[in-house]
């Protein structure tokens, strides 16, 4: 089909200013995420005491692991007079007590507002501790006003490599070389398959953030101040190293990333694919680690491929023309898009929070064979989606999205998939597998059958074979 | 005992173990203690969220009103506004240029599109930077919608969580005073501090009315605009959650000459005094009749229930970390009528007078921290062999992590463990962790061997 039927134009939406039960969280997250990935490390937030805490909230209720966030813990004096004090204070307090190896500061709102000059700040500390055994620090300017949770996943990873990377740092273990993989913000048991991938490819990878042990820990007999796991300083400080990095994430075009950084200042190559769910973006994965090794995907990937795709012809029926709404960030979208767009569904509208200006073009990319054209929106809510899906008198299937998405597929009355970040309902948003063609067949089984169970339910028949 | 900060000594005692008891309070936590507080807009948010018919929106960038939507267990049997969350998501420009403008074409459009009772608008740390004249837009859309307008000052750095209950108070008192009391009750009374976590409130307004008694208002539990409105005319405030709402009823004492008591509304014997101590304010014996007959009867209802779990539950061990001190009070003598011993209890915003109770109240040996932090807890229930962890979400994982159980009595819980059928709840929410069988397998109990359990 060469002539794509255009969709009707949008109606007229009423320009709300305010922001009605928000589809993000603000940047300062997304660092502590980045910072816990990092082994050794302690997140750190410079700023008042509630940002830690509502933040420390948010992750424990997805993750359901101990979280802990220091902070300079600003008051009305701090304000006024800065928080150089309070910043070193905490910074020996957060010494003293966990003896970290790094300690990742992010800022917020109030000091990016203040103007506090936080860089010079840890100078300043540095040079009066001058201690070889103190941690070191790196640092994040993460205002929240500025963009998402992602932005300030995103902008950490940037800063740590930029602080960190160092020409010639030499990565003994890594004789053949080794490559960078920045895969973003995916779920614990992601980046385990992510691990296992590379080693399967006999490549050494350093993956960063890695919070696959410290954001999923076995049960403890004593409580570990900072989790075992983590991407270790000696890995981040030979990034500049790599014979090429890997970043997941169609929509990081418009940003200074971590890989960006390595190819600029060390020549080290970098590759940008898209979050590989689905057959076709796990392909062009697969397809870049083949090309990075020399080596032929291992088999049990190949036989992960086949048997997603004999999933796909035994459900196809299920699925064909069912209707999607996709909400979430900007790349899950993308990835989630593609993945259910090769299987038949429709996914009528699909949105973020975010609004990295490459939504829509990323989108566009991965759902060529589609006939109708999706709908895309970049920086929404939940109630400017519900007011277009009440408008256009959308009759979704189902929801695909976080936890936060429960509330409209409620009010739709259709069944929600749970997938990405937070996930503050469920057990177990953590060990979600999202990635390579094993964590579409997770997915895939979990759509059809939930469909399935919709159609059971909702006959009178009471079918025992579907 | 744990590695305690030198700064933060002071403030963790054991019992019985040092001649003085001067514990250290009421401070600004340390900077990198990690504590376990949240700030002033925290306070004010938690105690004026349950207002279900009011507007709620959150002036600053969006992280204040991402961590806060639809988060308490505060349940409405009306309007739902509360569990929606506005913001004015102040960007770049608006931090530049000042928010003003953005905060009045919000309010006007949520306050057109969901015909509110009254808008409450959070001031968040920037909102106390960059200057915004909160106070003069709420005043012109006050004149504009023809509703109260309300500018809560909790700009988070401004403070601790105790600040941020007495600008949610301010807020209160400039509602309360302007609605009609004349058909109101001589035996009347206001719910103060109590949040209708999951209907809680449902259940204490039942016993008063069984008992005779007028509730004029909620605050904030299931709570209306025009009840509070007319809070002015009740004969009495019955102050739970003292440290929230001490203010209030002070206020209002001074303002309208109500007199207030304090009760608990968790736990048997805090349950039963609470009533009888409303009863005994109005010198009305038959109240009080009636009021001992419903005692007596709900206490013969679920006494063989908790008889059933205190068997099971002799001898166990608890743990307690909670916002305010009061509510560990009564925590202490339920985990006491469950046969529990509590081990260490502390709390966020505890105050002298609250730690001298706690002290009166707890066994030799038990551990009292104010404004403690995971280092410390962990350390806590490592060496004190806890059983049972009571705290909330941010104090689960601790409990969890070394194979202990937990029992959610904050805010966002989805169980009423207040009143007498919550007694029973909580019985068995207690029960249901401590008893599980997961624990023999934790490395805590067993090691991390991998030979089948016998």
């Amino acid at each position: 089909m060469s002539t794509r039927p255009r969709t009707p134009k949008a109606a007229p939406r009423p320009n709300w200013v305010s922001t009605r039960n928000p589809c993000k969280a603000c940047a300062p997250l997304g660092a502590t995420l980045v910072m816990r990935g990092i082994k050794g490390a302690l997140p750190f937030l410079h700023g008042s005491q509630g940002c830690a805490t509502y933040m420390r909230r948010y992750i424990i209720s997805h993750f359901r692991e101990p979280m802990d966030i220091a902070t300079s813990g600003f008051s009305e004096a701090t304000t006024i007079f800065g928080g150089g004090k309070n910043l070193h204070q905490g910074l020996g307090n957060v010494t003293s007590q966990y003896h970290p190896s790094l300690i990742g500061i992010a800022t917020t709102c109030l000091t990016e507002t203040i103007g506090e000059d936080v860089s010079g700040l840890l100078h300043e500390y540095r040079e009066l501790i001058s201690d070889e055994a103190a941690p070191l620090l790196v640092h994040v300017s993460t205002p929240s006003y500025s963009g998402t949770h992602m932005d300030g996943f995103h902008d950490a990873v940037c800063a740590v490599v930029e602080q960190l990377a160092e020409a010639g740092a030499s990565p003994s273990a890594y004789i053949n070389g080794f490559a960078n993989l920045f895969p973003g913000l995916v779920s614990s048991e992601d980046l385990r398959f992510l691990k296992e991938v590379a080693a399967d490819f006999a490549l050494p990878i350093t993956l960063f953030p890695d919070y696959s042990e410290t954001l999923d820990g076995p049960s403890m007999d004593k409580y570990q101040k900072i989790p075992e796991g983590g991407t270790t300083i000696a890995a981040l400080r030979a990034t500049a190293s790599a014979k090429a990095s890997i970043e997941f994430g169609r929509t990081l075009r418009a940003k200074r990333t971590a890989a960006s950084f390595l190819q600029e200042r060390f020549a080290v190559p970098a590759k940008r694919i898209g979050l590989p769910i689905g057959v076709q973006e796990s392909d062009a994965f697969f397809a870049a680690m083949e090309r990075l090794t020399g080596n032929k995907t291992p088999e049990k990937y190949r036989m992960e491929r086949g048997r997603l795709v004999d999933a796909y012809v035994d459900g196809h029926k299920y699925l064909f023309g069912k209707r999607a709404i996709v909400l979430g960030d900007e790349d899950l979208v993308v990835g989630l898009t593609s993945f259910l767009a090769e299987t038949g569904v429709v996914p009528i509208l699909c949105a973020s929070g975010g609004k990295s200006g490459a939504l829509k073009r990323s989108i566009a990319e991965v759902t060529t064979h589609l006939r109708e054209l999706v709908e895309v929106r970049d920086g929404v809510d939940f109630m400017t989606i519900a007011e277009e899906v009440a408008l256009k008198e959308f009759k979704p299937d189902f929801m695909i999205g976080s936890s936060k998405c429960a509330k409209l597929a409620r009010q739709l009355g259709v069944p929600l998939i749970r997938v990405g970040f937070p996930i503050h309902d469920r057990i177990g948003g953590q060990r979600i597998l999202h990635l390579g063609y094993r964590g579409a067949q997770q997915l895939f089984d979990l759509i059809v059958n939930t469909l399935l169970e919709v159609k059971q339910n909702s006959s009178s028949i009471g079918y025992s074979y579907l | 005992m744990a590695d305690i900060l030198r700064e933060r000594e002071r403030q963790v005692y054991r019992k019985g173990q040092q001649q003085t008891f001067q514990l250290d309070c009421e401070k600004q936590s340390v900077a990198g203690s990690v504590s376990q507080r949240a700030c002033v807009f925290c306070g004010s948010r938690v105690v004026l969220y349950p207002i279900t018919d009011a507007l709620h929106i959150v002036h600053g960038p969006i992280g204040c009103a991402s961590y806060t939507w639809d988060i308490r267990g505060a349940l409405s049997s009306g309007p739902e506004l509360h569990r929606l969350s506005f913001s004015t998501d102040l960007k770049e420009m608006d931090v530049v240029r000042g928010g003003e403008k953005k905060l009045f074409a919000a309010l006007c459009e949520l306050i057109d599109a969901h015909q509110p009772k009254a808008a409450f608008v959070y001031g968040t740390c920037i909102v106390g930077v960059i200057g915004d004249d909160v106070e003069a837009v709420c005043k012109r859309v006050s004149m504009e919608k023809g509703i109260p307008v309300l500018a809560v000052q909790s700009e988070g750095f401004k403070g601790t969580k105790k600040d941020g209950y007495r600008a949610a108070c301010d807020a209160l008192l400039r509602i309360v005073g302007t609605g009609r009391t004349e058909d109101i009750s001589p035996r009347s009374i206001n719910i103060l501090g109590d949040f209708n976590l999951a209907g809680e409130t449902w259940m204490i307004r039942d016993y008063y009315a069984r008992m005779g008694v007028e509730v004029v208002s909620c605050i904030t539990g299931d709570g209306r605009i025009d009840d509070i409105r007319r809070a002015h005319g009740a004969a009495l405030n019955v102050v739970q959650c003292s440290g929230s709402m001490t203010y209030l009823a002070k206020s209002m004492k001074e303002k309208y000459g109500i007199p207030s008591i304090r009760v608990s509304y968790f736990g048997l014997d805090d349950m039963s005094k609470s009533l009888y101590d409303v009863a005994r304010h109005f010198k009305d014996q038959e109240m009080l009749t009636r009021t001992q007959t419903m005692v007596r009867e709900e206490l013969l209802r679920i006494m063989p229930l908790i008889d059933g779990y205190r068997r099971a539950l002799q001898g166990k061990r608890a743990a307690i970390y909670v916002g305010g001190a009061f509510k560990a009070f009564s925590l202490v003598s339920a985990l006491r009528l469950l046969g529990m011993k509590t081990v260490m209890v502390g709390s966020q915003t505890g105050n002298k007078e609250d730690y001298d109770q706690l002290r009166e109240l707890c066994d030799e040996g038990t551990i009292i921290a104010d404004d403690s932090n995971p280092l410390e807890l962990s350390s806590f229930l490592e060496e004190e062999d806890v059983d049972v962890f009571i705290g909330g979400v941010k104090e689960r994982p601790i409990a969890y992590k070394l194979g202990i159980g937990f029992c959610d009595h904050n805010h966002e819980r989805k169980e009423a463990l207040a009143g007498f059928e919550g007694m029973v709840n909580f019985a068995r929410e207690v029960y249901g962790s401590v008893m599980s069988p997961v624990w023999r397998l934790a490395p805590r109990k067993r090691g991390n061997q991998l030979e089948v359990v016998r």
